[in-house]
């Protein structure tokens, strides 16, 4: 059970590390925050899956369960909120986008 | 009532679930925050009890859990490969998908479910349409990319929460 557990860490350790790469890489905001939500999410996830199996369903391993689905609507909501308020903000879309659909809206 | 009977039942599990010790003196303190919570915020969620038992809501729940985290790992070995790969394929835009759904609660459900998948963040919703930023746009046909994007989930988020 333990192996388990460590290997679901490891898994989790080398998702959140793409995500953090993915945050230096990419070229603008929502790009960045495309990484920051996916990877970083489920890597944490994972993380938290590892816990389960180390600590079995004892009172830390309970906590775990429960952050998952608590995790998983705080980044959603934040994610929405931080792509929203930036395009309030005004910064513009990268260079390599081809296409804007939700410019008609904000201007109204 | 029986909306208040339902918060307080579940906030009573999730105090149980948090502390997780059976003591007397932690029973009790959890029923008086249960009963607080549910006089304060019992207005607020759930406009009817039934839906809840329904037992079909559930069987289509657990059936579009698992269809939810095999796009997850998806949505993440797809980052991570637009991260990692050399010249980064991007082609990233902001599309628009019209929704088949009504309720505000399923709304908000596909939304969050949209940011999860392989490449897509919700941006908005402004009636019955969503604005969704997609990093690799493959298609400029519009059905076909709803389809992409919404089509998967929409059909099982009806069924559990309309």
């Amino acid at each position: 059970m333990e192996i388990i557990g460590f290997i679901f860490i490891c898994i989790g350790i080398l998702f959140n590390l793409f995500g953090c790469i993915g945050l230096i890489r990419l070229p603008d905001v929502y790009n960045r925050l495309q990484s920051a939500t996916k990877c970083v999410t489920l890597g944490t996830c994972s993380i938290l899956i590892g816990v389960v199996f180390y600590y079995g369903f004892t009172n830390g391993g309970i906590k775990a369960i429960v952050a998952i689905p608590i995790l998983f609507f705080a980044a959603t909501v934040a994610a929405h909120a931080l792509v929203k308020g930036a395009y309030i903000f005004g910064i513009k879309l990268g260079d390599k986008s081809v296409k804007d659909d939700y410019k008609d809206v904000h201007k109204s | 009532m029986m909306k208040y009977i339902a918060i307080f039942i579940l906030s009573f599990i999730f105090w149980i679930l948090l502390t997780f010790s059976f003591s007397i003196s932690n029973i009790v303190v959890g029923i008086a925050a249960a009963l607080v919570t549910s006089f304060v915020f019992g207005k607020y969620f759930l406009k009817h009890v039934r839906p809840f038992l329904q037992i079909q809501r559930y069987y289509w729940l657990i059936i579009y859990l698992f269809i939810f985290t095999w796009e997850c790992i998806k949505a993440n070995f797809d980052v991570a490969y637009r991260v990692l790969h050399p010249a980064m394929p991007i082609k990233p835009g902001i599309v628009k998908v019209k929704l088949g759904l009504k309720t505000n609660i399923a709304k908000t459900i596909l939304a969050n479910s949209i940011t999860m998948t392989p490449g897509t963040i919700s941006v908005d919703i402004v009636g019955d349409e969503i604005y969704v930023h997609w990093i690799y746009i493959s298609t400029d046909n519009v059905e076909e990319y709803s389809q992409k994007i919404a089509g998967r989930f929409e059909k099982y988020i009806k069924k559990i929460f309309e």
